[in-house]
């Protein structure tokens, strides 16, 4: 054999399935997994031990692996890695696929499965991972040939990243892994079926410009999609409201896409969103929604929504098109081309924009500032939410430190929302589409492990950290200086506020019993635990929690009987708002329908 | 502004070219099942010399807009090639195909071949107590002929849901 047909039998066919899954995971730029070990990925695992190119960080269950690597993607823009074990490994992880698939954050989840021979005998820990996943990711695979190995995996993180991100499963089988095949790397070629649009059609980018610059009552609604679309979306986002000098509110998925403390900003919109994002989305006449979905908890009850608008709507998904609201003008593409081509298309669009109108629309909008929806009144020692979120917020930014914030599930998550603001794109992570209580803890793993230096932080309440509070052991196995900010009302407080307005004050099963000792939890797992208990304790302990380099739970005693307002009922509409006591308006009851939504 | 009381219900002839590879039925039916749409029919078999490519046909009805969602949804398959919606490409053929057995004697026997032979069905099986027809033909006349063999002995019906192509030289590839 000549040397050179040597090294090429030697590149092609001297690897394990386990060694070509490593490399095709190196040369996709992944360099860390977030896993956990079991019989039938002992064959990666014993691959990662011999090389040093990619770090494995062991999570104490799959489900935090899925959400580590989300707060990896969210944080990074880059794809998030998982590898768990066949049947339980692969179930555990499901939660995280799901989360990971409603709020379209780009996930390689490599699941271990029984030897091909077994598949379908009900081996030990088999479970059909494909089948049980297929409709909580994007798309998976099953390999069951090794020649197909190296370009399946190339091909995931391609399906996974490519369009609307999402989850994609590759479940290996024992002897896949084991096996010896060939090493191909990623293809050039174009795939040869999923081709998403990135471009917009130019003729629908002028078609939305005039309608926006005829507009007389504009608003852009912008999600999500803005920050898929990576960092240059949000400056595209922020030049181009600027320019037209469009009033701007970001969904829950999409704040940080433009900045928080802007004159343009509106704040958030939706069922805990401000008065003023939710009267002006009533009132437009023409909205510009970019990147975002009309999600249930945006929209309130449909047949009322935005009633007497033009809509224009950008999604790199089709399918996100005319599914709940329809819309005048569907654009398809990338939200960072569009937005570019919608800022070309207005400079050369002749037409201009009807001042007089606009102005009109901004007094009516600071009209409705006027009200103040955010505003609580701190006037006890005992800490009121909002004000610990506030001051979280305030104290953060003098330490001048890069900060992101992950959150939790329920009340405490929209007052983060709400009260923490947002300047730059990547540096919140919350579970918006599945609403995934535990998600907090591993996301802020994820979000410290690709920015140790930052300071992390998971605002969450004493119930949803229970969910994977076991997640304490891997930041102090690493290191991690997470902050765990836990606003603890003793009660599942958004299932107690939905009890309240809903069900007649019956707090069935939402009380917050036998809670453990949070300072102490924390000391046991190697942190640090403090307590605030009153307005006296509460900047020193945010202030001492900023500059500890080590994790830390903060057990913050709040205000037990407090509400999220504004609040839009469940089937009511945006002008339907109930807003927190003493602040006029709002009187919407909940009708039977509205019951029946969740 | 956008009609959003449109509740006319169509029917709706998708072909789908997917990827011949294994689980692709399965994300096509979860797709249906999952978001609550409804198959009315559905086919598949491999249509490409490599067998690389089979082609779905789904029957379908839905309001415009559940139909548009339906195609898009299924566009964003990752398996899936093209989709096209022949009810909107204008004059298209539908198929199906149907294996019916009739069991009777007598009289019955011969009204039962009598009307194959007006439907054009032929005669696969025989015994002297039974037909199998087959028949190829629209929904409409199959049922049709399936309907007059009830009385005079209907005993069992297989059918393969519409196959369907537009007329013309336009075609559907990958």
């Amino acid at each position: 054999m000549s040397p050179q047909t040597l090294q090429a039998a030697s590149a092609t066919s001297s690897l394990t399935g386990a060694e070509i899954v490593l490399r095709a995971l190196k040369e996709q730029g992944v360099d860390v997994i977030f896993g956990y070990p079991g019989g039938a990925v002992l064959p990666i695992y014993d691959a990662i031990f011999q090389q040093n190119a990619i770090r494995h960080i062991l999570v104490r269950h799959e489900q935090a692996a899925v959400h580590a690597a989300e707060g990896y993607a969210r944080s990074t823009g880059k794809v998030g890695c998982v590898l768990v074990t066949s049947g339980p490994g692969a179930t555990n992880a499901v939660t995280g696929l799901v989360d990971a698939l409603l709020d379209s954050i780009p996930i390689v989840c490599l699941t271990g499965q029984v030897p091909t021979h077994l598949i379908g005998n009900d081996a030990f820990q088999e479970a059909d991972t494909t089948g049980i996943t297929r409709p909580a990711t994007k798309h998976n695979y099953l390999v069951k040939d090794i020649t197909k190995l190296a370009e399946t995996v190339h091909e995931a993180f391609y399906v996974a990243r490519a369009g609307r991100p999402g989850p994609v499963v590759i479940d290996l089988p024992k002897d896949i892994l084991i096996g010896k095949g060939p090493y191909k790397e990623a293809p050039k070629a174009e795939h040869r079926s999923y081709r998403p649009q990135v471009e917009p059609d130019m003729a629908q980018v002028r078609k939305a410009v005039a309608m926006l610059k005829a507009a007389k009552r504009p608003i852009v609604y912008a999600g999500g999609g803005v920050i898929n679309a990576g960092p240059e979306a949000s400056e595209l986002l922020t030049k181009f409201v600027r320019m037209a000098g469009l009033p701007c509110t970001n969904t829950l998925m999409g704040l940080g896409a433009y900045p928080a403390s802007d004159p343009q900003f509106l704040g958030m919109l939706g069922m805990h969103g401000t008065y003023e994002a939710n009267l002006a989305m009533h009132g437009c006449d023409v909205m510009f929604n970019i990147g975002a979905r009309f999600d249930d908890r945006v929209t309130g009850r449909l047949n009322a929504f935005a009633p007497n608008s033009l809509k224009i709507h950008a999604d790199i998904d089709p399918s996100s098109i005319n599914k709940n609201v329809k819309v005048e003008v569907p654009v398809v593409g990338d939200a960072a081309s569009v937005l570019r081509a919608m800022i070309a298309a207005w400079q050369d669009e002749p037409a201009q924009q009807d001042k007089q109108a606009l102005a009109t629309w901004w007094r009516q909008i600071d009209e409705w500032r006027g009200k103040k929806c955010l505003a609580y009144v701190q006037e006890s020692k005992i800490i009121k939410p909002q004000h610990a979120v506030r001051r979280l917020y305030e104290l953060t930014r003098e330490s001048g430190k890069e900060t992101f914030i992950t959150t939790e599930v329920g009340q405490h998550q929209m007052w983060a929302a709400q009260y923490f603001g947002f300047e730059k794109p990547n540096h919140w992570m919350t579970s918006g589409g599945l609403g995934t209580m535990g998600y907090g803890l591993p996301a802020a793993m994820g979000v410290q492990i690709a920015h140790p230096n930052a300071l992390v932080i998971d605002i969450a309440g004493e119930a949803s950290i229970l969910m994977n509070i076991q997640e304490m052991a891997t930041l102090a196995q690493y290191r991690l200086p997470v902050k765990v900010f836990i606003l603890n009302n003793q009660y599942m407080g958004m299932v107690r506020q939905w009890q309240e307005l809903l069900h007649g004050g019956r707090y069935s099963e939402s009380y917050s019993a036998a809670l453990p000792d949070f300072v102490k939890l924390a000391e046991s797992f190697h942190g640090v635990g403090m307590r605030a208990e009153s307005t006296d304790d509460l900047d020193r302990v945010i202030k001492e929690m900023i500059a500890i380099d080590r994790p830390v739970i903060v057990d913050c005693a709040v205000d037990e009987k407090e509400n999220v307002f504004p609040m839009i009922p469940s089937g009511a509409a945006h002008n339907e708002m109930l807003l927190a006591p003493g602040q006029e308006g709002g009187v919407a009851g909940v009708t039977d329908e509205g019951k029946v939504l969740v | 502004m956008a009609d959003q009381s449109d509740n006319v219900q169509r029917a709706a002839t998708i072909a789908v070219l997917v990827e011949n590879e294994a689980g692709v039925l399965a994300r096509v039916i979860g797709l249906f099942s999952g978001r609550g749409y409804n198959i009315d029919s559905l086919t598949v078999a491999p249509v490409d010399e490599h067998g690389r490519l089979s082609r779905i046909t789904i029957v379908t009805t839905g309001t415009e807009m559940v139909i548009e969602q339906i195609k898009a949804q299924l566009d964003r398959l990752v398996p899936v090639h093209k989709v096209s919606d022949l009810t909107l490409e204008g004059p298209h053929l539908t198929r199906e195909l149907a294996l019916i057995k009739v069991v009777g004697k007598g009289e019955h026997r011969m009204e039962a071949l009598r009307l194959a032979d007006a439907f054009r069905a032929r005669v696969v099986d025989a015994t002297t107590e039974s037909f199998v027809f087959e028949m190829t033909g629209s929904g409409e006349k199959l049922d049709a002929f399936i309907n007059l063999m009830r009385p005079i002995g209907l005993a069992e019906v297989s059918r393969t849901g519409a196959v369907a192509i537009v007329r013309g030289t336009s075609s559907l590839t990958a």
